[in-house]
């Protein structure tokens, strides 16, 4: 089986991509749609990209179309990714949102790319090991994704041995889960505080304002610059006036929607309304 | 049997400081091998030890490791034996951080090494990019 791809195949998979899902492919990514297109070529019995595009053109491509867009737009995650938006919380952020929502004893929190649910775990995990006062509150954490088969894992909240090695603390990965012969298993308490749903950034979505803390992190690069600011406009709407938002590590809103700050704090940025 | 990540660059997270050292005890030599090779990529200078009980020579003739990595499973002294000595010793030795890298992957297993003293604990397989969190964690990095 060959998963080459020519120029022709990779401009329409590129426009495809972009009408159907506002997701840009730069050039350079061919390398991407080339390793990441081979399990849905398996699974419609293809055998090279050529073959994906004429299934795609046809009329029953709809299910191709999904599978390709799940394929594509799959964000590798790892418990407490990148450590210091998750010491931020834990050491600035939290204790700040806790001191403000004293009359509420509320707290919504959304994971805006959640994937396989590692980040909105890691959060409940924090929330849980250092902040035990707040089990009386009403506590939310909404977590979505684009793509079926990432969120079926986030629900199911079970993860392999390489999964559990990566950035989670040894006696947090005792205490807040359950070994299942190969698998761990997150625990049922962690797992309640989670509603997992799925939602398409680039389509319209309603999450229920105000929201206090939004993580959006490493997948608006997957999108063109309209797209990006019609994002984070919206999430400018959303959000408290005094609610902090986080990117991926090498993201920034500069230039994007003016609204926000970037704020520094404990080795990394987050951006608050300004 | 282990795999490395896909981007290695030497680190220099502080230029003109000395490099922290790492004791890499493992009673395999290939194995010492690539954690050294690793933790010289993370800005370590790694040092090595083939069991326990050599590790603990070591430790009587020079200065403490600013971490150890520890196998379990080795022959003359094994990796929790070697934790449990080590934590009776002055604590300058007692307060090494230790990251326990072992193919004993249950959750008993885990639970053992943390009480008889590791501060972190991996299985094997391990890539270059867990043992970056580990340290992360354990304020190294």
């Amino acid at each position: 089986m060959s998963a080459a791809i020519t120029p022709g195949e990779f401009d329409f998979i590129r426009q495809f991509l972009l009408q159907r899902s506002a997701i840009a492919l730069d050039a350079g990514k061919e390398y991407l749609v080339e390793a990441r297109v081979v399990p849905v070529l398996r699974k419609y019995k293809l055998t090279t990209i050529g073959e994906l595009v004429a299934l795609l053109r046809s009329p029953s491509g709809g299910a191709a179309e999904r599978d390709l867009v799940d394929a594509l737009t799959t964000n590798e995650t790892y418990f407490f990714r990148d450590i210091h938006p998750f010491n931020a919380l834990r050491l600035t952020v939290l204790p700040s949102l806790i001191q403000k929502r004293t009359a509420t004893r509320r707290l919504n929190i959304w994971c805006a790319a959640s994937s396989t649910g590692q980040e909105p775990y890691t959060i409940a995990m924090i929330l849980r090991e250092y902040f035990p006062a707040l089990r009386g509150w009403d506590v939310r954490i909404l977590a979505t994704d684009l793509a079926n088969h990432v969120l079926a894992r986030a629900i199911e909240g079970k993860y392999n041995q390489i999964e559990v090695n990566r950035g989670l603390p040894a006696p947090l990965l005792l205490k807040y889960f359950k070994q299942e012969g190969p698998w761990w298993q997150i625990s049922e308490e962690l797992r309640k505080m989670i509603t997992f749903r799925k939602l398409n950034l680039a389509e319209a979505w309603s999450v229920p304002p105000p929201v206090d803390l939004v993580f959006i992190r490493n997948v608006l690069i997957y999108f063109n610059v309209e797209m990006k600011k019609n994002i984070l406009e919206r999430i400018k709407r959303l959000l408290a006036p005094d609610g902090y938002l986080f990117l991926g590590s090498a993201e920034t809103t500069v230039n994007l929607e003016s609204a926000f700050k970037a704020v520094h704090i404990n080795n990394t940025n987050c951006y608050q309304l300004g | 049997m282990m795999s490395e990540d896909a981007q290695s660059q030497p680190a220099e997270p502080n230029p003109g400081a000395p490099p922290k050292t790492v004791l890499v005890v493992d009673d395999s030599r290939a194995i010492r091998g690539i954690l050294s090779r690793m933790m010289t990529e993370l800005g370590f200078k790694p040092s090595g030890a083939e069991h326990g009980a050599a590790a603990l020579s070591a430790l009587d003739n020079g200065p403490a490791p600013d971490l150890i990595l520890l196998d379990w499973e080795m022959p003359v002294m094994n990796g929790v034996e070697f934790l449990r000595a080590l934590r009776q010793r002055p604590s300058a030795d007692a307060n090494i951080p230790v990251i326990m890298i072992t193919t004993l992957n249950t959750a008993e297993q885990l639970s053992e090494a943390l009480q008889a003293g590791a501060s972190e604990y991996l299985m094997k397989p391990v890539e270059k990019g867990m043992l970056e969190a580990k340290l992360e964690f354990l304020g190294l990095r």
